[in-house]
């Protein structure tokens, strides 16, 4: 139970991060607190369910694409740093209506 | 030999159209080919015709034109939706074999003197094109077996007519005349149509030969109101009162297609479609009253304007519209027979003087009368012509007109001795103002700088050749009569005598009236009141213009500014306003901050879980 708490603990701290911080860095950051929140959620219900080794398998994928999207995250903020010469998301309104 | 040209009757009819189509494309190349071509039509016209009145001649005498013995007839179903059945196709009887022989002669005449009349003439394809396109058009009409196909003609005639008015389009008059020849009888055309949805709803055909024994089994208030609206569509056509405004304006057109157009054949038209419907007249009195006063006003009122023309052009415009006044007052009293016969005469005798005024206006330059005199010495052939057509004209017993006018008066007298009575001073007045023209024109002494010269042969030889059924068409009177299942009458002395002894004071009141005199004592003359409205067409065509034609365009102009672009435009603009509005308030929404799309999306989660919960208790 503490488990589920500190995992939606995390995630909803990701996601204010996400929606609150203006540098596309901490965003980052953010979107990864979410995703360590997802993933202890799943390692929890790992240890309680009966076939929680494929459970913690799927654990361990989901690690192995949070560090490739941390990789293509960071490339895109190099990328987007370096056009628009800030790395302010509030700045970054190229698609604005 | 006629058996075979009849079987290409229609191959006659519609290669007019492709010669006009072939002169066209001729470009400076085909430049001398194009009155040649454009000739052919005529020629095989004019042979259809008399290989008609060959086989006609060996039929059974007819009863009436509508009933005649077809020398030729063919019909295509072109169109069929249920039981409607819309047919295209050509009957020629006799009636449409005579005034097949009008077309052709006239046409044939009037090419051959264009060839003088338009020398090097930049429009020189055009005008042999459209000549030929009108020869074609006017053959669809005279020929067709109904109503439809006849439309077909006659609106071809009517787009020709406007098409050659305004030859020279660069003249802004002459355009103005085309648009208001076209428009004038537009309005006619439309009574017409409507005539023939009348016909069509009441009996389900067009066909004149089904209407004609059809007519019996309508009630008589539907065929009285198609004889009426029809009545409306020929007065239009052939610029009868209250429709006349456009043809003395349609004198801005090339001289020779006056004498084709405007004076033998399609203003004729209207009296020829009434001839050829004539059981649907017959049956409606109200449309004959209609054409007898129409006929009547315009026979008076037109002459009576001619006498104070300056333009010999307009002097025989309105004299067309007189003449056609006398044969639509005999249609009126029910002499179509008679009308058909003024339509003969009047299409040699008038073609012949339009021709002949083309070539004074050739010879002396100039149109109008005041500047000519004394061209007889100069212009003896124009001269000598000229003076048969106007005796033709004036109906000096012998010539053309004096027979068929005539039998026109004859059959208003019996009818009306009142309308017979100004049918009688419509013909002084005839011979007023040929006489008047003559004298202006070749008498006198010549205009000091005049470089008047005699037209080439060219020119003279069709004028030539229409002269001779100007002197002579009336003696043929009884035997296109006979062929048309009418009979000949007697000439009744009384009223002859009467129109001799009204022509013979119309011609010394109109010797009178031109004799020589000095500018000032013609000034005077000219400041008459009456003489004043008499030259201003009594100034109807300002009347039209301040009564009809203003209020209709102020109430158009009225509803452009209210109705169109106050209520509909501002339907449409304001429209597109408020689109533009919501437009420009909602993409406030996209500010393309990347974290208010993600609250968004976070509370379109949210509210989808809310959602799915509330659902699914």
């Amino acid at each position: 139970m503490s488990a589920l708490i500190v995992s939606v603990g995390l995630f909803c701290t990701g996601l204010y991060a996400v929606l609150t911080r203006r540098d596309l860095i901490a965003i980052l950051v953010g979107v990864e607190i979410m995703m360590a929140g997802a993933l202890l959620l799943l390692v929890m219900v790992g240890a309680s369910a009966a076939n929680g080794a494929s459970v913690h398998a799927v654990g361990l994928l989901i690690l192995i694409l949070a560090a490739s999207e941390a990789a293509v995250g960071l490339a895109l903020l190099v990328a987007a740093a370096r056009r628009l010469s800030t790395t302010r998301v509030d700045e970054m309104t190229e698609v604005k209506g | 030999m006629s058996d075979t040209v009849l079987a290409q009757a229609g191959v006659v009819v519609f290669a007019p159209f492709v010669l006009a189509a072939l002169i066209a494309i001729g470009g400076r190349w085909g430049r001398p080919l194009g009155p040649v071509l454009a000739s052919l039509g005529p020629l095989s016209v004019l042979a259809l015709a008399a290989s008609a009145l060959v086989s006609v001649s060996g039929m059974p005498a007819p009863r009436a034109p509508w009933t005649s013995a077809l020398a030729a007839s063919k019909s295509v179903t072109w169109f069929a939706s249920a039981d409607h059945v819309l047919r295209m196709g050509y009957a020629i009887d006799s009636l449409a074999a005579w005034m097949l022989i009008v077309v052709g002669v006239v046409a044939l005449a009037v090419m051959v003197f264009s060839v003088g009349y338009l020398a090097g003439d930049p429009g020189w394809n055009r005008y042999f094109a459209l000549l030929s396109l009108f020869t074609g058009s006017m053959a669809t009409l005279v020929v067709a077996d109904s109503f439809l196909t006849m439309f077909v003609g006659w609106e071809l005639v009517g787009a020709c007519s406007y098409l050659l008015i305004g030859f020279w389009y660069h003249k802004p008059a002459a355009a103005h005349a085309a648009v208001k020849a076209f428009l004038t009888t537009r309005v006619g055309d439309v009574a017409l149509m409507l005539g023939l949805a009348v016909l069509w709803s009441a009996l389900g055909t067009l066909q004149f030969e089904d209407v004609a024994s059809g007519v019996a089994t309508l009630p008589a208030a539907t065929a009285g109101a198609a004889a009426v609206l029809i009545a409306l569509g020929a007065l239009g056509k052939s610029a009868q009162f209250p429709f006349h405004g456009w043809l003395p304006d349609a004198m801005e057109g090339p001289t020779p297609v006056s004498a084709l157009i405007h004076a033998a054949t399609m203003v004729a038209a209207g009296v020829y479609l009434v001839v050829r419907i004539w059981p649907l007249f017959a049956a409606g009195p109200a449309a004959q009253s209609l054409l007898l006063s129409a006929g009547i006003i315009s026979a008076l009122g037109a002459a009576a304007i001619a006498v104070a023309q300056r333009d010999i052009k307009k002097v025989l415009a309105y004299s067309t519209i007189s003449q056609l006044g006398f044969m639509f007052a005999a249609l009126g009293v029910g002499a179509w027979d008679a009308a058909f016969f003024h339509l003969l005469t009047h299409a040699a005798f008038k073609g012949l003087l339009f021709l002949t005024a083309g070539s004074v206006i050739h010879g002396a330059g100039t149109q109008n009368l005041d500047e000519m005199g004394g061209l007889r010495t100069r212009m003896p052939v124009t001269f000598g012509v000229w003076v048969v057509g106007s005796l033709a004209l004036i109906g000096i017993p012998g010539f053309a007109g004096f027979f068929s006018k005539d039998a026109v008066l004859e059959r208003v007298w019996s009818a009306s001795p009142v309308l017979g009575a100004i049918l009688l001073a419509a013909g002084g007045l005839t011979a007023l103002y040929m006489t008047r023209a003559t004298r202006l024109a070749f008498l006198g002494t010549p205009a000091r700088d005049s470089h008047a010269h005699e037209s080439p042969a060219v020119m003279l030889i069709p004028m030539l050749g229409l002269a001779v059924p100007a002197a002579l068409a009336g003696f043929a009177g009884a035997s296109v009569l006979h062929s048309l299942g009418a009979q000949s009458e007697p000439l009744v002395v009384a009223i002859a005598a009467g129109a001799l002894a009204f022509a013979l004071a119309g011609i010394a009141l109109g010797w009178q009236m031109a004799r020589p005199v000095c500018a000032e004592q013609r000034e005077q003359q000219q400041e008459g009141r009456l003489w004043r409205a008499a030259a201003h067409g009594f100034y109807w065509d300002h009347a039209v213009s301040r009564l009809i034609v203003g209020p209709v365009t102020s109430v158009a102009r009225g509803l452009w500014a209210w109705l169109d672009r106050l209520v509909i435009d501002g339907v449409v603009e304001g429209l597109a306003l408020l689109v533009r509005g919501a437009g420009s308030g909602l993409s406030r929404l996209h500010t393309g901050n990347a974290q208010v799309y993600s609250a968004l999306m976070l509370l379109g989660v949210l509210a989808m879980f809310v959602a799915s919960a509330w659902l699914g208790r």
